[in-house]
């Protein structure tokens, strides 16, 4: 046949491109040495601009060190640095759970964090290999509609939503990193097979199924479904911006020892490659800092990590919430979390 | 029924005779361009091995997941068929007070981005969720992609077999099955494949409607587990999907060249017509643009974050969008174009595998497509990773099916005798293409580049991936500020993305196919 093969017009395509290349400037190139400090390094944000740029503005303000941000959301960002390895531009990456941080860990591609950083959080919420540092803490709350229920009405383990009463008025997000983390605690804290028994029976027990924890909320809040599983901080942004006297869903929080009662945190670490640079080393200990602490507590509702600094109001002691046992960015434990879900169907 | 020298072998063999050699070469080297999310998914899947590949596509929740989307992309592809085709019918074929306008309001809903349909509409009615909400809303932004094809065909089309049909004694539904479809079919199979592809490849509707497809398992692969392996399995299964509706459309369209006579008068209705030509002209502007804009509307109202609007800012996303879409459309027209060439005149096997190759982006969801130039841009060309140069070609990639699909069309409503005269009067080949083809055919390759522009436009996955660190679109301002519940600050953006995607929509509805008259 006269006619190139697919493949060597995909050789040749690829010719095409690299021809491009090297007639025109690029701008990307090479971001900068990686040792020492040259006043400036990338952040990849997995948490809103709205949120972090001010932080990130303070920082720049307070150490004449540039930032340069992309912002996105955490799973495509954790997606996008595993794809890009150690060809990635971001020198440190700012994660919105667990599950990201420990995916980029087991993958080698975070560099190991000082003692001193590490040392700032204790144990339970930050990471057990020391790979990354746990920035803020989200606690897991049932919402449920205040018009519909009564503050006593709403259950306080989240076994009651197995029960009939319950059939088809109850909002999850099992695809959700957040429901797992929640679901790998269940296992960690009431056996593999207590476990299994709930979600069989959640499953059965017709939930409504959303694709993440605002979803949840705002059908609450238009009273589409009765109560859901979700973190504390949404209610809290919702009633900022439409005011906490308009808000028909209201928060409960399971009791103490329960598994519902985990705490969820986000974290930071340094990517392999800027493992020796100053500037990011210096970002990742002001996220640890007093300064920025408050900041999250004041702006987003957020549990501080860091000892000293006052918990926003209305929230459960942090304490209470704390589960040694737990690591939330084990992987391992989430692929059987992954798969216990799927077995009933929810993913 | 024209005559150039392609026509035979459309009915023999499935060899590419009759293609000359450099028409293949320059459209197996745009495909190539296409093919490149293929080869990543591949290296991912085959990074999986043979046991988790298995275990992974052998979950019954693979093949809910898998019927999710095909039940939902073959019902919204058949009612945009039939409404797109009713309302094209009616713009053209009935006197209507102001058939420009109507035309116009025919095209807005392309303007309107899914996830925002999606949106608007939860505003009204929150418990809306499943796969009747997917379908209503689904089809209801994407009948223009029929609509607007078929009423550019219609007003080629002869009028007068209609009426020799109905003399003869069919009904008016007879007639136009055996006069008027078989001249409308390519323009309309051509938009339904569109429609089709998106419904495979559409996230931000249904996971908001709440409706499981594989693009759902693809994203909870990524976000959830980190599993690219297993995300990248499920996307093959997409493009397993999407690979047999393009060949599957290829034998549906049938190897008609477009007849072209002239234009019918328009029929007046009569009363008791009046209300249905009024719901088929109405339904999708209602459903698709009406009631989610004034959703987002009202919920703006309700913001208490409703603060004055950063102008600069606003402005630049405004402007980068406009640049991003304007590249993207030549990008894209000019890797369709050889592509379009080829299949509107020519068959075989080599023919079809270069034009489904051609249409895979359409089918697979944005981040698969972004992550897959990751991964091509960091292995070839690393010193232009996160530059504009790679997001507009991730563009072209994604959404170069839109401009084949229309292109291909009007290259073949270019009458071959046209083609052979030129030939005769000693002009070569690309000559003759340039002069008398391309010529032809432009309008055909202007609508394939509009909608082109108005897919960047609203595009968020690929470009959250793609995009140079600092550089923002209206999509992805309009996203920043959603996910933060700053509806009020989301306001300007929603209105100003649905506004810069509407200009190019109003130009699109006013484009008229070739016919013979304007020869």
């Amino acid at each position: 046949m006269r006619t190139p093969s697919l493949l060597t017009a995909l050789a040749a395509g690829a010719t095409v491109l690299a021809l491009a290349a090297c007639s025109t400037p690029s701008e990307s190139a090479a971001t900068g040495d990686s040792s020492g400090s040259d006043k400036a390094f990338t952040l990849y944000s997995g948490r809103d601009e709205e949120l972090v740029q001010p932080l990130i503005d303070m920082f720049e303000d307070e150490t004449g060190i540039e930032v340069d941000v992309r912002f996105g959301n955490t799973p495509e960002l954790g997606a996008l640095l595993l794809e890009e390895g150690e060809q990635t531009p971001a020198d440190v990456f700012l994660s919105q759970d667990a599950g990201a941080l420990g995916a980029l860990s087991n993958a080698d591609l975070f560099a190991p964090l000082p003692e001193e950083t590490n040392a700032a959080v204790p144990a339970g919420f930050t990471s057990t290999d020391g790979n990354w540092v746990g920035v803020t803490g989200r606690a897991r709350v049932i919402v449920y509609d205040g018009q519909e229920l009564t503050a006593e009405e709403v259950p306080e383990t989240v076994d009651a939503f197995t029960s009939p009463e319950w059939a088809g008025r109850f909002g999850i997000a099992p695809s959700n990193a957040s429901f797992q983390a929640f679901v790998t605690a269940y296992r960690v804290l009431k056996g593999e097979e207590a476990a299994d028994a709930w979600v069989k029976a959640i499953a059965a027990n017709s939930p409504q199924i959303f694709e993440n924890n605002l979803a949840i909320l705002a059908a609450v809040n238009d009273g589409v479904v009765d109560a859901g599983l979700v973190n504390h901080y949404y209610w809290f942004g919702q009633a900022a911006e439409t005011g906490t006297e308009n808000m028909r869903a209201q928060l409960a929080y399971p009791k103490q020892g329960d598994p519902g009662a985990i705490v969820n945190v986000t974290g930071a670490g340094i990517l392999r490659g800027a493992a020796d640079d100053a500037d990011a080393l210096e970002f990742v200990n002001f996220l640890v800092s007093p300064t920025a602490q408050r900041y999250f507590v004041e702006e987003t509702f957020e549990y501080p990590l860091v000892e000293g600094i006052e918990a926003p109001q209305g929230l459960p002691p942090i304490d209470s919430l704390k589960n040694p046992e737990l690591n939330l960015s084990d992987l391992e434990s989430l692929e059987a979390t992954q798969e216990l879900l799927s077995r009933y169907g929810l993913i | 029924m024209s005559s150039h020298p392609g026509m035979l072998d459309r009915r023999t063999g499935s060899r590419a005779s009759g293609a000359p050699a450099w028409l293949l070469a320059l459209a197996a080297l745009c495909a190539a361009a296409a093919a490149i999310p293929l080869a990543y998914l591949i290296v991912r899947a085959l990074d999986a091995g043979i046991a988790e590949s298995v275990a992974t596509l052998w979950r019954p929740r693979v093949l809910e997941l898998a019927l999710n989307s095909i039940t939902l992309a073959v019902a919204v592809t058949i009612t945009c068929l039939i409404a797109g085709t009713a309302s094209a019918w009616v713009l053209t074929r009935v006197r209507i007070p102001a058939p420009a306008i109507w035309l116009l309001i025919a095209a807005l809903p392309l303007a309107v981005p899914s996830y925002l349909a999606a949106y608007g509409w939860l505003v009204w009615v929150p418990s809306m969720n499943g796969f009747w909400a997917s379908w209503l809303l689904l089809s209801a932004v994407c009948v223009p992609y029929v609509t607007l094809p078929v009423a550019a065909a219609l007003r080629g089309a002869s009028g007068n077999l209609h009426d020799v049909a109905r003399t003869l004694g069919r009904g008016p539904f007879g007639a136009f099955a055996s006069a008027t479809w078989p001249q409308i079919r390519p323009a309309a199979i051509a938009g339904a494949l569109l429609v089709c592809l998106y419904a495979l490849s559409d996230f931000g509707l249904v996971s908001l409607m709440r409706y499981p497809t594989l693009t759902w398992g693809i994203n909870a692969a990524y976000g959830a587990s980190f599993n690219r392996n297993q995300a990248a399995l499920l996307a093959l299964v997409l493009v397993a999907l999407a690979f047999a509706v393009v060949t599957g459309e290829r034998s549906v369209r049938g190897g008609q060249d477009r007849v072209a006579v002239r234009g019918a008068p328009p029929v007046i209705p009569s009363g008791r017509w009046k209300l249905p030509v009024a719901v088929v002209l109405m339904a999708a502007p209602v459903l698709g643009v009406l009631i989610p804009v004034l959703g987002l509307l009202s919920r703006l109202l309700e913001a208490e974050t409703l603060r004055s609007v950063d102008v600069p800012r606003l402005l630049g996303a405004v402007g980068a969008t406009l640049g991003l879409a304007v590249a993207g459309a030549l990008l894209a027209t000019l890797l369709a174009l050889p592509i379009a060439a080829l299949a509107a005149r020519h068959r075989g096997r080599l023919v079809s595998i270069i034009e489904a190759t051609g249409f895979l982006g359409h089918g697979l969801p944005g981040i698969v497509v972004g992550l897959s130039l990751v991964f091509f841009a960091l292995a070839v060309v690393p010193a232009l990773y996160q530059s504009v140069i790679v997001l507009v070609f991730g563009y072209a990639v994604l959404f170069m099916p839109k401009a084949i699909g229309t292109m291909r069309g009007g290259i073949a409503g270019v009458p071959g005798s046209l083609v052979e005269v030129s030939r005769m009067l000693g002009l070569s080949p690309l000559t003759t293409w340039w002069r008398v083809t391309a010529r032809l055919a432009l309008p055909s390759i202007g609508v394939g580049a509009l909608l082109v522009a108005i897919s960047v436009m609203k595009e968020l996955p690929a470009t959250l991936l793609l995009r140079p660190t600092g550089i923002s679109t209206l999509a992805t301002e309009l996203w920043s500020r959603t996910t933060v519940f700053e509806f009020g600050a989301a306001a300007p953006y929603a209105a100003a993305l649905v506004l810069v995607a509407a200009v190019p929509a109003v130009v699109l509805s006013g484009f008229r196919g070739v016919s013979k008259e304007d020869l």
